[in-house]
């Protein structure tokens, strides 16, 4: 037998399935130094235990003041503030779903020339960089407190968050559907509404969904930095030591919050 | 015969440099059922592409009924694409509208925006998509999604939808790639039927020569973006064969069509 013939057996015995990281010494050099980073990082933690003994105390006390929550006493600030988190959120969903949308189209690849794709990719990233609580507070000093400010904050990252999403989604739309409709003679808004629109409308109103149940929970904290809405309700509540009120408040905001969620997957799942 | 659609010198050449079509010279009368044969990347569907300019030629001129197809801008491009109705391999219907709207499609060079956006379309029309859905036997299946029906239903579904553009000629790429051998012979079939009943030209790019010969007039064999053989299928020999595809034993690929008929007769009874 000469040794030049195959033996799938022991090749079998030998085979391993290919690692993450090829390289022998890169492999281990990665593991070890996540290792000793997080050993490190753990020993950088100082911890006051005294300090969080009476905090713990003191923290029991603070959740007392919420029991029973007062449903009562504040009862018009709290509908007021509920109806005003809700209009913020419906009108700034709407208002951000629809100027989204033609970004989303300029930010797909397979639909806008390259100078219009980086105007929107960058619309896009300006939008996704700041955190809500920063928009608004940019927001509350330029048009003041209120909700306005609330609703602009809210409607501005809808852009981003939607445009980003939806323009993937176009991204991976079937090209030859849209060949297809553009081989019949059909013009651009045509291809859109033919073979662009019916590829992406579960996605857009899942998404459209899932930002409104977003929205509603952004609302909630843009209170706290004076945009309007129930946040603004649960602040003043804090501000006044009405624990008790609070607690309603931070009740009724998961109610909604639950409520919104179950409407959001429920029609998800009905526009699959 | 008038000359429908003329192509002079196309070419084509990828921005990676691939030279997909080198100088086609091309005549198609009007009504002729052609079939263009040849390997996997030989230039087939970019020479098809570029009669509708779905594919933009490098250089080369193409004439649709004496107009330049080639140079038109935009708009004219449009209109001049509602005479060239074109099907595809994977159907390419658009799957989420219904096979109504699909056939319907076929008629939005015809169409403003608004009027399609809500599918208000002129009555003769649906009345002709509903006719064209009959001829088809497909009419209880007008309202159902297009991606509720089986792969021939599909294709004849995506026929309509370019007969409803009111062609004279039919771009017809790979048409039967994804179908079985049977339903494969009745799409054919009805192609040249609705070809003959209408008196449309078609080029076919198909892959399978035991169908280009049963059932085209005209056999153009395409390679390297050449045109390698041009004649009737009773020309398209072995050597010919070989001409377009390289070598092979060809003898069992030129067996008679209708011993495969017979045969699928026999496999009917």
């Amino acid at each position: 037998m000469s040794a030049a013939v195959f033996d799938p057996a022991a090749a079998a015995r030998a085979w391993r399935p290919p690692p993450l990281i090829a390289d022998t010494w890169l492999r281990w050099a990665v593991y070890l130094g996540a290792l000793l980073y997080a050993v490190l990082a753990l020993g950088s933690v100082e911890v006051n235990w005294t300090r969080a003994a009476e905090g713990l105390v003191r923290g029991a006390r603070f959740l007392a003041g919420f029991f029973p929550p007062d449903f009562i006493t504040k009862r018009e600030e709290i509908l007021e503030g509920l109806l005003e988190s809700l209009t913020m959120t419906v009108v700034s969903t709407a208002i951000g779903i629809l100027l989204s949308i033609p970004v989303a189209l300029g930010a797909a690849r397979n639909l806008a020339p390259m100078p219009l794709y980086l105007l929107c990719r960058g619309i896009i990233a300006i939008s996704r960089t700041f955190q809500e609580i920063i928009i608004a507070i940019v927001f509350v000093a330029m048009v003041g407190f209120g909700p306005l400010a609330g609703m602009l904050t809210l409607a501005f990252a809808t852009i981003g968050f939607m445009a980003k999403l939806l323009a993937e989604d176009i991204e991976d739309i079937e090209a030859a559907q849209a060949e297809a409709v553009r081989a019949t003679g059909a013009g651009w808004f045509q291809l859109l509404a033919w073979a662009v629109l019916p590829q992406v409308k579960p996605r857009l109103i899942g998404l459209s969904a899932y930002r409104l149940d977003i929205n509603f929970r952004e609302s909630a904290v843009l209170g706290l930095v004076g945009a309007g809405g129930i946040g603004d309700t649960l602040n003043t509540a804090f501000d006044r030591y009405e624990f008790d009120t609070a607690a309603a408040v931070l009740i009724v905001i998961v109610a909604i919050v639950l409520a919104c969620e179950y409407a959001s997957g429920w029609i998800r799942r009905a526009v699959q | 015969m008038t000359t429908l659609l003329a192509i002079e010198g196309l070419t084509k050449r990828y921005p990676t440099g691939d030279l997909a079509l080198d100088g086609v010279d091309l005549m198609v009368p009007a009504g002729q059922v052609m079939a263009l044969i040849g390997p996997s990347g030989a230039g087939k569907s970019t020479l098809i592409r570029c009669v509708n300019r779905l594919v933009e030629p490098t250089s080369g001129r193409v004439r649709l009924e004496g107009l330049e197809i080639t140079g038109l801008g935009a708009a004219a491009l449009r209109r001049a694409r509602r005479r060239m109705g074109m099907i595809f391999q994977e159907y390419a219907l658009v799957e989420r509208l219904t096979v109504m709207e699909n056939v319907l499609s076929g008629r939005l060079g015809y169409t403003g925006f608004w009027p399609s956006w809500f599918r208000r379309f002129p009555r003769r029309d649906i009345e002709q998509a509903f006719r064209l859905l009959d001829r088809v036997g497909l009419v209880a299946m007008a309202d159902k999604r297009a991606d509720a029906l089986s792969g021939g239903q599909r294709q004849r579904v995506g026929i309509l939808r370019a007969l409803m553009q009111d062609p004279a000629l039919l771009l017809v790429d790979e048409p039967t790639a994804s179908l079985d051998p049977r339903t494969s012979r009745q799409i054919m079939r009805l192609l040249v039927e609705l070809c003959q009943e209408r008196g449309l030209a078609a080029v076919i790019n198909i892959h399978d020569v035991a169908l280009a010969r049963q059932f085209a007039r005209r056999i153009v064999g395409l390679r390297a973006g050449r045109i390698v053989f041009d004649g009737s299928p009773e020309a398209l020999d072995p050597d010919a064969l070989t001409a377009v595809y390289g070598e092979e034993d060809w003898s069992r690929t030129l067996r008679r069509p209708e011993a495969e008929e017979a045969e699928e007769a026999a496999e009917a009874a």
